[in-house]
C-alpha cells in the first residue's frame, strides 16, 4: 500500500554507519519491499542494471541521484525519500558514510527522530560507526536502531550478532541520551528482518524494521515543556483605513517548545519586559492556545518595541541569557577553525557576529573521551569551544532544548556553514528584574 | 496521543510557513514563482498563513514558455488579483528577443530556455530569493536539494557542495549577484498535495480534472493538439509540436497529472472530475507523476543538468 488517504503521523529517520555498510541497499530495499515504488522507478533501476550492474538491480541507484555518485557508487549528500504504510508516514534521509561527508550526515541527522547505524556484520564495529552512534546521541535523537547488515555473509551466526551487540552496549553508557536502542540482524541486498521476517533468524525475538519504526513511539518527542517563542517576522499591516488592521501589530513565529494560551504572562527576552498574551492569530482564527510546533502570530496587550530575534518566554521556566557561552560544535569547514577567528552566529531568528573564545578540547573517536589540548580544529572534528557574542543571547542547554540550544556557525565573506552548535546550559537563568511594562 | 499534537499535513504546512517567515526575516527582495499548477497553488495558501493579515512582502513571478495552456494562464492571473499580489511575467520571446536565450537547432521544447529568461528576470528586479514550489519526491535530484538552495553569480547549483542544513537554522546569507532558491514544499509529496488542497479547498485549473481533448501519440505519452496557427503573418509558435501524418489524431478523455507547458505535458487518461477522486487515483498510481514529463525523459541525469545551469 504505496500510500493512505487519512492524516497521520510523521516519522523522520535517516540511516548511518560507514561506507558500505548497506545504507542506500537497506532504504532501497525498505521502498522495494513495502511497494513503495513506482513502476517507472523500477523500469529506471532495471535499465541502469543491465548497463552498469550485469543484470543486477542495484538498490542503491534509488537514492544515489546525482551522476557523480552513481559513477563512484558512493553516496556524497543527503537524499531524501518518502513513503507511506497505512500506519505512518515516512521521511527517509540516506546519509553518507565518509568522514569527509559528515556535515552531509549531521544535516540529515538533525531533524530525525530515529537514527538507523548501520554496521556491517564481518567487520564489526569500527570508527565510523562510533562515530555516528556519538553523532546521533550529541544531536539529541530520542530512537536509535542498531541494524546489523549482511548477516547472510556471516551465515547468519547469533554468535556474531550477541558480539557486535555487546560491543555497542559496551559504549553506549557513555552517550546516554537515547529513549531506546534496539539491535537488529538484516540483509538489507536481500530483504531479511527488514519488511519481512526472515528464516534464518530463529533466535531473533525483535520486531522486523519496518514493524520497529511502524511502532516505535514518538508523540513525546516534541518538547512541550518550557515556552519559548522566537520572534521571526513582525505582522504588521499598513492598512490605514481598515479598523481591525489599522492597529494589528502580531509577531510571527514558530513555537520553539512548549504550550502558551491567550491570557498567559509572558517575558519579552533580552529587554526583560513582562506582558500578557492577548491574542494568538492564525490564517484559521484566534487560538486559545497553540503548542510546539505550530506557526502562528502572537499579539500582546502592551505595544512593545519587539523585532526578528527578540524571544518571548513562559514565566515558570526562564531562559539563561549572556555573551559567553559553551558549546559542542561539529566542525564542517576545510579551514580550521581556531581561537581568536570571528564568524556569524545563527541562533533562533537571529544572526550575531560571535568570536571564538577558546578551543577546549576535542572527542576522541576510538574512546569518545574529551581530550583536552587542540589549538584547532579540522574537517568534521567534534568537541567543545567557547565563544562570545557581540550582544547577549537567549538561550537554553542544547539537551533541554533542541531549537533555543542549537546554532549554526556562518564563516564570514564566504558565507559558509563552517559549523553546528550545541550550548551547554545556561550557569544562571534571566534574572526576573522585570520592568513592567509602565503605562 | 495527546491532544498536542500535529497531523502529517499539519506538519509539513508549520514547517513550511516557518521557512517563508524565514525568507521574508532574511531577504531584502524575494519572490514567489507562481506558475498556476498544483504545487504553487499550495504555496500560495501557505504565504497567506506565514503573513496574514499584511500584504504578501513578495511579488509572483512567472516565466512563460509561450506554450502555455490558456487556462493556467487565466488560473494564474486570477489568483494573483484575488490575493492583491503583484504579477511579473516575463518570457522566453522576450529573453530570445534580447539575445539572452538561444534557441538549439532542431529542439521544439522551451524547457531549457526557461533558465536565461528566469535569471534574466531575477537580474532585472534584483531578486536576492525565489521561493519555488519543487518537492523531493519529483525527482532524484531534487531529493537531494537543501530547502535553502544556494544559487552562485550564475545561478549554478553545486550539487556536491551544498551548505549543510541543520535543525531549522536555515543560512540565508548572500553575497550581491547571488541568490537563494527556497523550496517549503521539499518534504511534500504528491499525495500530501493534493490531500492539502483538498482540506484547505483550493480550486485548481480546470486541466487537472477529466476532460475531452484532442490528442497525439509522441515518445509514449498521449500529447494535447496545440491550438490552431491564428496569426500567419508570424511563424507558426507551436512549429514541430504539431502531429504529424503518422500520429493520428484521438479524441480522449484525460487530464494533467503534472504541468509543465502543452508540448511537454503528457495527458493522463482519467475519468477524474474530482479532488477525491485525484486522491484515489494518486494513491492508486504506478507511475511517478514525472513520468508524464517528457523533459526528465531526456537521460538519468537530466534534471541534475538543467538545475546545475540554473533551472527552477
Ligand atoms: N551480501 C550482502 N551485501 C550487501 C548487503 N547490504 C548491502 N550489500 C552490498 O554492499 C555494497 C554497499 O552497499 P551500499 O548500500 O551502497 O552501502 P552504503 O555505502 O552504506 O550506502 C553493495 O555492493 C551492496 O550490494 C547485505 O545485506 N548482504
Ligand atoms: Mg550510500
Amino acid at each position: 500500500m504505496p500510500h493512505t488517504q487519512h492524516p497521520i503521523e510523521i516519522l523522520r529517520f535517516n540511516t548511518c554507519g560507514s561506507v558500505d555498510d548497506g545504507k542506500s541497499t537497506l532504504i532501497g530495499r525498505l521502498l522495494y519491499d513495502s511497494k513503495s515504488l513506482m513502476e517507472d522507478q523500477v523500469e529506471a533501476l532495471e535499465k541502469s542494471a543491465d548497463i552498469t550492474g550485469g543484470g543486477q538491480i542495484n538498490l542503491a541507484n534509488l537514492t544515489d541521484g546525482l551522476r557523480a555518485e552513481r559513477e563512484q557508487g558512493i553516496t556524497i549528500d543527503v537524499a531524501y525519500r518518502y513513503f507511506a504504510t497505512p500506519k505512518r508516514k515516512f521521511i527517509v534521509a540516506d546519509t553518507p558514510g565518509h568522514v569527509q561527508y559528515t556535515r552531509n550526515m549531521v544535516t540529515g541527522a538533525s531533524t530525525a527522530n530515529l537514527s538507523i547505524v548501520l554496521v556491517d556484520a564481518r567487520q564489526g564495529v569500527i570508527e565510523q560507526t562510533r562515530r555516528h552512534t556519538f553523532i546521533a546521541a550529541m544531536l539529541g535523537i530520542p530512537h536509535l536502531v542498531i541494524a546489523i547488515n549482511k548477516m547472510d555473509l556471516v551465515e547468519w551466526r547469533q554468535e556474531r550478532f550477541q558480539e557486535i551487540r555487546d560491543e555497542i552496549e559496551d559504549f553506549l553508557p557513555k552517550l546516554d541520551v537515547f529513549r531506546d536502542v534496539k539491535f537488529i540482524p538484516i540483509s538489507a541486498l536481500h530483504g531479511d528482518n527488514v519488511v519481512d521476517v526472515s528464516k534464518f533468524t530463529p533466535w531473533y525475538e525483535g520486531p522486523t524494521l519496518l514493524a520497529h519504526l511502524e511502532n516505535v513511539h514518538i508523540a513525546s518527542d516534541w518538547n512541550l515543556n518550557a515556552f519559548r517563542f522566537p520572534v521571526q517576522w513582525v505582522n504588521r499591516p499598513n492598512n490605514p483605513t481598515d479598523p481591525m488592521l489599522h492597529d494589528f501589530r502580531g509577531l510571527s513565529g514558530q513555537i520553539a517548545s512548549g504550550i502558551v494560551r491567550k491570557g498567559q504572562q509572558v517575558a519579552v527576552l533580552p529587554g526583560c519586559i513582562k506582558t500578557t498574551i492577548k491574542d494568538i492569530w492564525t490564517y484559521d482564527g484566534s487560538l486559545a492556545e497553540a503548542f510546539c510546533p505550530q506557526s502562528v502570530t502572537i499579539c500582546l496587550e502592551h505595544d512593545i518595541d519587539i523585532s526578528r530575534g527578540d524571544i518571548i518566554v513562559g514565566l515558570d521556566s526562564l531562559p539563561g541569557m549572556g555573551s559567553a557561552l559553551r558549546a559542542r560544535i561539529c566542525w564542517m569547514s576545510t579551514r580550521p577553525l581556531q581561537a581568536g577567528k570571528r564568524y556569524f552566529l545563527k541562533h533562533g531568528a537571529q544572526t550575531l557576529q560571535a568570536v571564538v573564545t577558546q578551543v577546549e578540547g576535542r572527542i576522541n573517536m576510538e574512546t569518545l573521551d574529551l581530550e583536552p589540548g587542540p589549538t584547532e580544529f579540522r574537517a568534521n572534528d567534534i568537541g567543545v569551544i567557547g565563544l562570545k557574542t557581540a550582544k547577549p543571547l537567549v538561550y537554553d542547554g542544547y539537551t533541554t532544548n533542541r531549537l533555543t540550544g542549537s546554532f549554526i556557525l556562518i564563516e564570514q565573506g564566504t558565507n559558509a556553514t563552517v559549523a553546528a552548535g550545541m550550548l551547554f546550559p545556561p550557569l544562571e537563568v534571566v534574572k526576573p528584574e522585570y520592568t513592567d511594562f509602565a503605562i | 496521543m495527546s491532544s498536542y499534537h500535529l497531523d502529517h499535513l499539519q506538519y509539513l504546512e508549520t514547517e513550511a510557513i516557518h521557512i517563508m517567515r524565514e525568507v521574508a526575516g532574511e531577504f531584502e527582495r524575494p519572490a514567489l514563482l507562481f506558475s498556476g499548477g498544483k504545487d504553487s497553488i499550495c504555496l500560495l495558501r501557505l504565504s497567506e498563513k506565514a503573513f496574514r493579515p499584511s500584504d504578501l512582502p513578495m511579488p509572483f513571478l512567472n516565466i512563460e514558455t509561450g506554450h502555455e495552456f490558456p487556462e493556467l494562464i487565466e488560473f494564474r492571473d486570477r489568483r494573483a488579483k484575488e490575493l492583491g499580489a503583484k504579477l511579473i511575467v516575463r518570457t522566453v520571446d522576450e529573453a530570445i528577443q534580447k539575445g539572452w536565450a538561444t534557441p538549439a537547432r532542431g529542439e521544439i521544447s522551451r524547457n531549457k530556455l526557461q533558465i536565461p529568461a528566469l535569471l534574466g528576470a531575477i537580474e532585472e528586479f534584483q531578486f536576492d530569493c525565489a521561493i519555488g514550489g519543487a518537492r523531493r519526491d519529483e525527482e532524484k535530484a531534487r531529493a537531494k536539494e537543501r530547502f535553502f538552495s544556494f544559487r552562485d553569480s550564475f545561478g549554478q547549483w553545486d550539487p556536491k557542495a551544498q551548505r549543510p542544513e541543520i535543525w531549522n537554522l536555515y543560512n540565508a546569507r548572500v553575497n550581491p549577484g547571488e541568490n537563494m532558491r527556497v523550496f517549503p514544499l521539499s518534504n511534500w509529496t504528491e499525495m500530501d498535495v493534493w490531500q492539502y488542497i483538498k482540506k484547505e479547498h483550493l480550486a485548481v485549473p480546470t486541466i487537472y480534472f477529466s476532460h475531452e481533448r484532442e490528442c497525439f501519440r509522441r515518445g509514449g505519452q498521449w500529447i494535447p493538439v496545440p491550438p490552431p496557427h491564428a496569426d500567419a503573418t508570424k511563424p507558426d509558435p507551436y512549429a514541430g509540436a504539431r502531429p504529424k501524418p503518422t500520429e493520428p489524431l484521438k479524441q480522449l478523455v484525460v487530464r494533467v497529472r503534472t504541468i509543465a507547458d502543452m508540448i511537454s505535458t503528457g495527458m493522463i487518461e482519467s475519468p477524474a472530475d474530482s479532488v477525491d477522486d485525484i486522491i484515489g487515483e494518486v494513491s492508486a498510481a504506478r507511475v511517478t507523476e514525472r513520468g508524464t514529463r517528457a523533459d526528465d525523459k531526456a537521460s538519468e541525469a537530466a534534471m541534475e543538468d538543467r538545475k546545475k545551469a540554473g533551472y527552477f
